[in-house]
C-alpha cells in the first residue's frame, strides 16, 4: 500500500506497519489508520495518518529516557485493544519538538498502547501523579544517567 | 444535560458502581468524593484537554527538526533498544 508520509513523501508501506486507532487520538478522534515507520533517526518512529498527511506524531520508547516508567494502564484498556498476555503490550511516548533551539518533550501522561499482535492501540491516560504532558527528555535522560552509571536496565515495555 | 441539586452528605449514582458525594462547600468551590472500582478512571477534565493540546503540538512536528541520536547522547552507549 503507498501512503504519503511528512517525512519522507509517498511510499511503499507493509500491511505489518498498519496501526489501527478505533478512537483515534485525543484531539484527533476522527482519524483511526495509522502507519508506524523506524525514523532515519534512532530511537524514534513516525506514527504517520494514513488519511491526513500533515498529521504525523514522533514517538519514542519512554524506557529510553526514564527507565522507571510504568504506564498506570487498566485491565479495561488492555481488553480494548485486545492484549492477551504482558508480551504483546508495546508503549510508546508522543514526543513534542518544537521548533529549532527549543526543548523537545515527551507527554509521559498520555502514552499510546499498542497490541503488538493485532496492532489495535489507543491513547490512554495516566492517573499517577508523577507523569505529566511535558517532560525534558534530554534532562531527565541525564537524571537516569546519574543514577546509574552503568547502563540503564534493558527493558522492553 | 441533567441538573440534580444536592447537599453536603448528598451523593449521586453513576450506574450501580461510581457515586459522586458532595464533601465540603466553601464560596465557588465543591469537594467531591468519588468511590468508582479501580478499572474506571477518574481525572479533571483539565488533564483530558492538556493531553489534546499536547497532542495537537506535537502532531505538527517537522521532519527537519529531528534530532538524531548524536545529539541526544553525546557519549555513545548502545540502550538495547526494543522495536517492533
Amino acid at each position: 500500500m503507498k501512503v504519503r508520509t511528512k517525512a519522507y513523501g509517498e511510499i511503499e508501506i507493509e500491511d505489518t506497519q498498519r496501526i489501527r486507532f478505533p478512537r483515534g487520538l485525543f484531539g484527533f478522534e476522527d482519524l483511526q489508520d495509522f502507519v508506524l515507520l523506524d525514523a532515519t533517526q534512532q530511537p524514534f518512529y513516525w506514527l504517520q495518518s494514513v488519511d491526513r498527511v500533515e498529521v504525523a506524531f514522533v514517538l519514542m520508547d519512554p524506557k529510553f529516557f526514564r527507565p522507571d516508567y510504568t504506564p498506570d494502564v487498566d485491565p479495561a484498556e488492555l481488553e480494548e485493544i485486545g492484549i492477551a498476555g504482558p508480551d504483546e503490550l508495546l508503549v510508546f511516548c508522543i514526543v513534542t519538538i518544537p521548533a529549532a533551539g527549543q526543548r523537545m518533550t515527551a507527554n509521559l501522561q498520555g502514552p499510546l498502547i499498542l497490541n503488538r499482535r493485532t496492532h489495535v492501540a489507543r491513547q490512554s491516560i495516566s492517573t499517577d501523579p508523577r507523569w505529566g504532558v511535558r517532560h525534558g527528555v534530554l534532562e531527565e535522560m541525564a537524571q537516569a544517567r546519574q543514577k546509574a552509571p552503568q547502563d540503564a536496565p534493558e527493558s522492553s515495555c | 444535560m441533567l441538573i440534580l441539586a444536592r447537599r453536603i452528605g448528598e451523593s449521586i449514582m453513576v450506574g450501580d458502581q461510581v457515586e459522586i458525594s458532595v464533601v465540603d462547600i466553601k464560596g465557588d468551590q465543591v469537594k467531591l468524593g468519588i468511590k468508582a472500582p479501580s478499572q474506571v478512571k477518574v481525572y479533571r477534565r483539565e488533564v483530558y484537554a492538556a493531553i489534546q493540546d499536547e497532542n495537537r503540538a506535537a502532531a505538527a512536528a517537522s521532519p527537519q527538526t529531528l534530532p538524531s541520536l548524536d545529539e541526544l547522547i553525546p557519549k555513545q552507549s548502545d540502550p538495547g533498544k526494543s522495536s517492533t
